[in-house]
């Protein structure tokens, strides 16, 4: 199978192609096509014909299509380079090429399902009600009778997406029911989800001018990051940090994501071992969404041995075996390098390995590794493996007051509270380093797509803006509604 | 993406045995000439007199031919670093004037040679190879790559001069790149990028009549999609012939380039290095897969595809390994330099009848620590 870059609408086989093998066999799953950062920078010269494309077609049409694209995405088989794929053929291709095991493959693909299913609710709520050809239009007049303008920032928005967490996707699928072209750069194991769902979209009547595949190396990546007038990345804390205030670029990193018990439910904390160890190992804990540390000011002793009874034992099953839990780490020895720099933190002053009586959590294969559960129990914030987030489930169990929760947490993508106290509610609700708050018992895991995910994605991609226009004022036709791209 | 010359047949025209023969006899004939030169009380440089005391074997009586050569222990790249730079002068060339260009240089001192008239010399034998349909003589040249105590940036303006023409030059620390890249501050990198290509796009139309330029594929490419973005090409600009060079040269890049960059201009790949002067790429063509294969200005400088492992063994043809490279003239004698590159080993090509090189990129042991900036 080889998968070629998509230039808007023109396949493109590169002469440069990365070979994609089975994490376990070393067999191949499929070739790549790779490109460079010049075949970006010169097609976005071109990127509001992606948006014309769109715009051509009713915004109801264009929700219509996207849910019938779902259903293809998730239940069909389309044609991803050259070859019918099914369902289970994605999730055997995505398994071998990632290390997720398959049945975790096919789980994401239903929520990428849902979201698609659902898109003209979450548009309705991302939107707050307005009639989708506002943003066809650039303006439009909402329900309280008021005119409102929404100027598109960019005709594309350009994704560098990850390799290890296919759970991301739900993020951009809702961007071509906004009226913006799409322009992909695949992970380097992961293109499975970028290709099955532009085949997917471009089947069901997407234009194919709106939806752009660029596979190459980290230079594809920092031109679509320097060149696209909005795009998204998904890296490393160090990532974060580089693009942190750059307008034009939304950062995807670690999530710290958290459980707050508070003092009035904290006794009962056995009410909420599950939800808490749901929290920490679905989709094999690779989510900035998964649960990194629970604080609580008593029985973290407690808390941290049931985890870890709980997760502890879980072992490396086969990836096509229906009850496997856990992701390989596919690049060669980096679950060894991880589990090295853990052990390094785990004999500090007031940390105890919680899962350490389950044996050995590095578990070695030929040509990849596993690591297991590890709850870890601190005694306070001050351990620098308290503030530790890793790509499997992981968890931190700290010792901390309830008053000083808040100041200790840091950034925290999703908390879980548990706490009646109005009090303690009012100060989670105030925290701005909180990104999404769940008050009782929710996983973290848990979201509601009709609410906004790390900023509402309107906001990035369009400026809210006045526009008055006297009554003998011509109409905005769609065809002059596209922003030009950034460096033009 | 190693070239498997073993199992296709070549397009091009493999060299005759003969060739290759008579190549080897000069190659051998002037290594001789070369170690009796540099080793020589009255002629050789301080630093090879000095060093030949630490040696098992006396250069001047065993070494005969280029195998020779590998009874010298590994070059260190360490001892180019710091001065004095007239420790490498031949005393044979002493008094006359002298140039010392450098290479590296982001932290700590950089490595330096010095120059008399070797990049000269290379240049004008490499001048030899450009055709003269898109290089015609007395145009006017622009090098649109690093300036500063760059031996590429004189070299070019003397290729400029020894063909009739005059050379332009834009102002670039490739030093400053590597550092933006290291910080991450990509932002100031493409600030950086556009203030040369401002610079070159300046040159360009200001009626100097600029028909051949000196770039890098990645200010290839920012030229040529900033010409774009004014509505006009490279082959508008008035350029008709390339030369370019660096190890981010692939197939890929150069299709790419051939078919969206150069609206008909002639593109000329080469590899170089402040060591050993110029490589020319055999002709690159589609029926050949784009394959960039650079062959060594053999007898001054030659490369070799070794082991990584056994350094002084050459790799099967088709076959992966590391750059070797030895430099052979009478200013500049470096045995054995392990470089920083890998490539695959190609087939004698019949213009140049001995080992080419393809597929040339960081070494893939060292390149997490190497930071590609404008070459």
């Amino acid at each position: 199978m080889h998968l070629t870059a998509f230039r808007f609408g023109k396949p493109y086989e590169s002469l440069e192609r990365n070979k994609l093998v089975h994490f376990m066999t070393g067999e191949p799953v499929a070739e790549v096509s790779q490109v460079g950062g010049a075949i970006v920078n010169r097609d976005l010269r071109k990127a509001g014909n992606a948006r014309k494309a769109i715009l051509k077609i009713d915004p109801e049409e264009i929700v219509e299509r996207l849910q019938t694209a779902g259903n293809l995405y998730a239940l069909g088989t389309v044609d991803v380079g050259g070859v019918k794929q099914s369902p289970d053929d994605f999730a055997r291709q995505q398994s071998a090429t990632t290390g997720l095991p398959e049945n975790l493959c096919l789980a994401n693909m239903k929520k990428n399902l849902f979201v698609l299913s659902n898109m003209d609710r979450m548009l309705d709520a991302l939107s707050r009600g307005l009639p989708p050809e506002v943003f066809w239009r650039g303006y439009g007049t909402e329900h309280r009778d008021v005119v409102v303008s929404y100027q598109a920032q960019s005709p594309v928005l350009g994704l560098v997406l990850p390799s290890n967490s296919p759970g991301v996707h739900t993020l951009w699928l809702p961007v071509v029911a906004l009226g913006i072209g799409l322009l992909l750069k695949p992970g380097g194991q992961e293109p499975w989800t970028p290709y099955r769902m532009a085949a997917a979209m471009i089947e069901a009547g997407i234009p194919e001018e709106a939806i752009g595949l660029y596979p190459g190396a980290t230079d594809v990546g920092a031109a679509i990051l320097a060149s696209c007038g909005r795009s998204m990345i998904f890296g490393s804390a160090k990532t974060v940090e580089q693009y942190r205030g750059n307008p034009a670029v939304q950062v995807h990193g670690p999530g710290f994501s958290k459980f707050l018990l508070g003092d009035d439910c904290v006794d009962n904390w056995a009410d909420y071992i599950d939800i808490m160890a749901d929290s920490i190992a679905a989709n094999s804990g690779r989510g900035c969404i998964n649960c990194s540390a629970i604080y609580a000011s008593r029985h973290t002793h407690e808390i941290a041995d049931a985890l870890a009874e709980k997760l502890g034992v879980e072992e490396v099953r086969a990836p096509d075996d229906p009850e496997a839990t856990l992701a390989a780490f596919t690049v060669p020895g980096a679950a060894k390098a991880i589990w090295e720099q853990i052990d390094g933190l785990l004999d500090k002053p007031g940390v105890r390995h919680a899962t350490a009586p389950y044996g050995s959590r590095f578990v070695e294969g030929e040509r990849c590794g596993w690591l297991r559960p590890t709850i870890v129990e601190c005694d306070s914030p001050d351990p620098e493996i308290a503030r530790a987030e890793y790509m499997f489930p992981f968890c931190n169990v700290v010792k901390c007051p309830q008053e000083k929760m808040l100041d200790r947490i840091g950034p925290t993508l999703v908390a879980t509270a548990i706490s009646n106290d109005p009090h303690f509610q009012r100060e989670l609700i105030d925290a701005s380093h909180i990104d999404r708050l769940n008050i009782g018992p929710l996983p973290t895991i848990k979201l509601d797509w009709l609410q906004p995910h790390e900023g509402n994605i309107i906001d990035f991609l369009y400026r809210s803006r006045a526009l008055q226009m006297t009554e003998t004022s011509a109409v905005v036709s769609t065809a002059t509604a596209v922003p030009a791209q950034s460096g033009t | 993406m190693p070239a498997d010359t073993t199992e296709k047949t070549p397009v091009f025209d493999v060299a005759d045995e003969q060739s290759i023969a008579r190549g080897k006899e000069k190659l051998d004939a002037h290594t001789a000439e070369i170690i009796a030169w540099h080793f020589h009380p009255s002629t050789g440089s301080p630093f090879w007199l000095e060093y030949a005391k630490t040696l098992s074997f006396d250069p001047l009586q065993e070494v005969k031919c280029f195998d020779d050569l590998k009874k010298f222990p590994a070059f260190e790249d360490e001892w180019l670093r710091g001065g004095p730079v007239t420790r490498w002068i031949p005393k044979g060339f002493a008094g006359q004037p002298a140039y010392v260009f450098e290479t590296g240089g982001t932290t700590g001192t950089p490595k330096s040679r010095v120059n008399l008239r070797d990049f000269r010399t290379d240049y004008e034998e490499f001048s030899e190879t450009l055709p003269e349909e898109y290089f015609p003589k007395g145009a006017n040249w622009l090098m649109l790559g690093p300036s500063g105590p760059r031996r590429l940036r004189l070299s070019i303006e003397h290729l400029a001069q020894h063909r009739g023409g005059i050379c332009f030059c834009i102002d670039l620390d490739p030093r400053w790149v590597i550092k933006l890249i290291q910080k991450g501050w990509m932002e100031h990198l493409e600030a950086y990028k556009d203030h040369c290509i401002d610079q070159a796009i300046t040159v360009l139309e200001s009626g100097h009549d600029i028909r051949c330029m000196f770039t890098t594929p990645k200010l290839l490419e920012s030229l040529a999609i900033a010409l774009e973005k004014k509505g006009t090409t490279i082959r508008e600009a008035g350029i008709t012939g390339i030369f370019s060079g660096g190890t981010e040269f692939t197939p890929q890049w150069t299709r790419f380039a051939v078919e969206e960059l150069l609206d008909g201009a002639f593109m000329t790949p080469t590899y170089g290095n402040t060591l050993m002067g110029l490589a020319a790429s055999r002709p690159v063509v589609p029926e050949d897969g784009y394959t960039i294969a650079y062959y060594s200005p053999q007898p001054r400088a030659v490369i070799e595809v070794v082991d990584f492992d056994d350094t002084n063994s050459v790799v099967p043809y088709g076959g992966t390994g590391r750059v070797k490279l030895t430099t052979l003239t009478k200013e500049t004698f470096v045995p054995g330099f392990l470089e920083r590159d890998e490539g695959e080993r190609e087939l004698p090509y019949a213009k140049y009848p001995w080992d080419g090189i393809s597929g040339v990129r960081p070494f893939s042991k060292l390149a997490t620590a190497t930071t590609v900036g404008v070459y």
